[in-house]
């Protein structure tokens, strides 16, 4: 269960959003949409204390986030798993040791475990036999799915993605949000996905957040969105129609 | 203000840095490779400046000395003094500020702005530890081992120019700088050095660390990093020398 409660965050003069405030429940799927440049992925990194707001709280199965020690802060995060807007693969080692990167640190698995695991999670992305690749040899869609093997290795109970779907052509979109909804039944993860796609959203999530002029400008579930008459929001689902 | 902000930042940086220095087992992988990147590939660049350094020096003092009134062998000392107690850990400090500052800011900036500093962190690593640590680390241990190899390459540079303009022979040349060799002033150039190894790593760490803005960024990011590092690397050398001498 995670809590937002009233957040706000600028960066020097120039506000992002204010006073957010909603809840995800444990399982759920929310998406966060919103305009290119709203605040989207300012938002997520909070979420992980990878930026901190300018006031406001965040509660983590009832803990407050911004009031942790680095030490509990680093416990914290390893029950989130990331998948970063371009993937965020360490570019210094081949692809099978991203993957394997958390186990060789936070677990004393041996090489046998560790390589079943890795295999383990390339299958799920539909990735086998990649391993050996370097990430430079990789396409976007390869990155992106392979920064999700990453980011579930260490079995997260939260799952966070950063426009999943952006630079991708439709097909392999199509394939990503498949891989979203997989996960959320198959390891029973809560995920919250922040995207400006709404096809994706209309296949993956079951809340939506909507940040638009520098506030939460409207949350509810998919069903509610499509009957919304909000205006702001009815504009930006009618805008990315268009898109599709 | 700004320039108040950014001491802070760095201060806080480098302070994080000793509180997690004792955590060998996370940035051991890291501090073995950095040896390898600041130390073992700085070595060609290193003699080459010290060889260099050293010749020059021999043929400009045997230009501006009238050596009817001295000794010849004081080329051998003038060159030999200079190159081991300035010299050689300058003009290396300089060079590496260029080659090792601006591959650490590089590197740590792309790691920024690619978001691999907060997948790192997001996994429940201290990113510093990880990558700062070991950088600034093999930096104040491997610019001492530079600045030998600088200083020794200097000296037989310059024996070897005087050699061959035929200013002085090689054996005079080392009798005059064996006569003026201190082992204190073999000391203080490893003093130097090893600030030198923490000025230049710490600041492009730091750079790199909080680079912002994509490519663009990296680039800004990377010119602060060598030019601050060199206006530090001559500040500090200034300062050890009035502290010291
Ligand atoms: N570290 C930072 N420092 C200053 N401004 C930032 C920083 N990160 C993001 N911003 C600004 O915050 C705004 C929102 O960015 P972002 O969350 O990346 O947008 P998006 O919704 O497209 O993901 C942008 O105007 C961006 O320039
Ligand atoms: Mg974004």
């Amino acid at each position: 269960m995670i809590e937002v409660k009233n957040l706000t965050k600028s960066f020097g003069d120039h506000l992002i959003w204010e006073d957010v405030t909603f809840d995800i429940s444990d399982g759920e799927t929310l998406a966060i949409i919103g305009k290119s440049g709203c605040g989207k992925s300012v938002f997520l990194k909070h979420l992980n204390a990878l930026l901190y707001p300018d006031s406001g709280k965040i509660y983590i199965d009832g803990k407050d986030l911004f009031n942790l020690t680095y030490a509990e802060l680093r416990l914290m995060r390893q029950n989130f798993g990331i998948l970063f807007q371009g993937g965020a693969l360490f570019d210094s080692i081949n692809t099978f040791e991203n993957i394997a990167f958390p186990l060789r640190y936070f677990t004393n698995k041996n090489e046998e475990e560790i390589r079943a695991e890795v295999d383990e999670a390339l299958e799920l992305v539909n990735l086998k036999g990649i391993g050996e690749k370097g990430t430079s040899e990789l396409s976007g869609g390869m990155r992106k799915r392979v920064g999700l093997a990453r980011a579930i290795i260490l079995k997260p109970q939260y799952l966070l993605y950063d426009e999943p779907t952006s630079g991708l052509d439709p097909k392999t979109s199509e394939e990503i949000n498949e891989l979203i909804v997989h996960m959320a039944d198959k390891l029973d993860i809560t995920s919250i996905v922040i995207t400006h796609d709404m096809h994706s959203v209309l296949s993956i999530a079951e809340k939506v957040a909507f940040l638009d002029e520098q506030k939460l400008s409207w949350y509810g579930t998919v069903q509610e969105m499509k009957e919304s008459e909000h205006p702001p929001l009815v504009d930006f689902i009618t805008a990315s129609e268009y898109q599709i | 203000m700004d320039a108040v902000k950014q001491f802070g930042q760095y201060a806080l940086l480098m302070y994080q840095g000793l509180r997690s220095f004792t955590e060998f087992s996370t940035y051991r992988k890291n501090l073995f490779s950095e040896f390898v990147k600041i130390g073992y590939e700085s070595i060609p660049i290193i003699i080459l400046t010290g060889v260099f350094t050293g010749a020059v020096l021999t043929l400009q003092t045997a230009y501006q000395l009238d050596t009817d009134l001295y000794p010849v062998t004081i080329v051998g000392s003038i060159v030999g003094q200079s190159i081991i107690i300035e010299l050689a850990a300058v003009i290396g400090g300089l060079v590496l500020a260029g080659k090792v500052g601006a591959r650490i800011s590089t590197e740590l900036g792309t790691m920024r702005v690619s978001e691999q500093i907060d997948a790192l962190e997001s996994m429940g690593f201290n990113s510093v530890t990880f990558l700062v640590v070991p950088r600034v680390l093999a930096g104040v241990f491997m610019f001492p081992v530079l600045y030998i190899i600088a200083a020794t390459m200097g000296v037989i540079g310059g024996l070897i120019a005087g050699q061959l303009d035929g200013i002085l022979p090689a054996a005079e040349f080392m009798q005059g700088a064996r006569s003026f060799f201190y082992p204190e002033d073999v000391v203080f150039g490893i003093v130097k050095s090893f600030v030198f190894g923490f000025v230049i790593t710490s600041i492009s760490s730091f750079k790199g660390y909080y680079a912002f803005g994509g490519a663009e960024g990296v680039g800004n990011a990377t010119t602060q990093a060598t030019v601050l590092s060199c206006i530090y690397v001559l500040l500090s050398d200034f300062a050890l020398a009035a502290l010291l001498l």
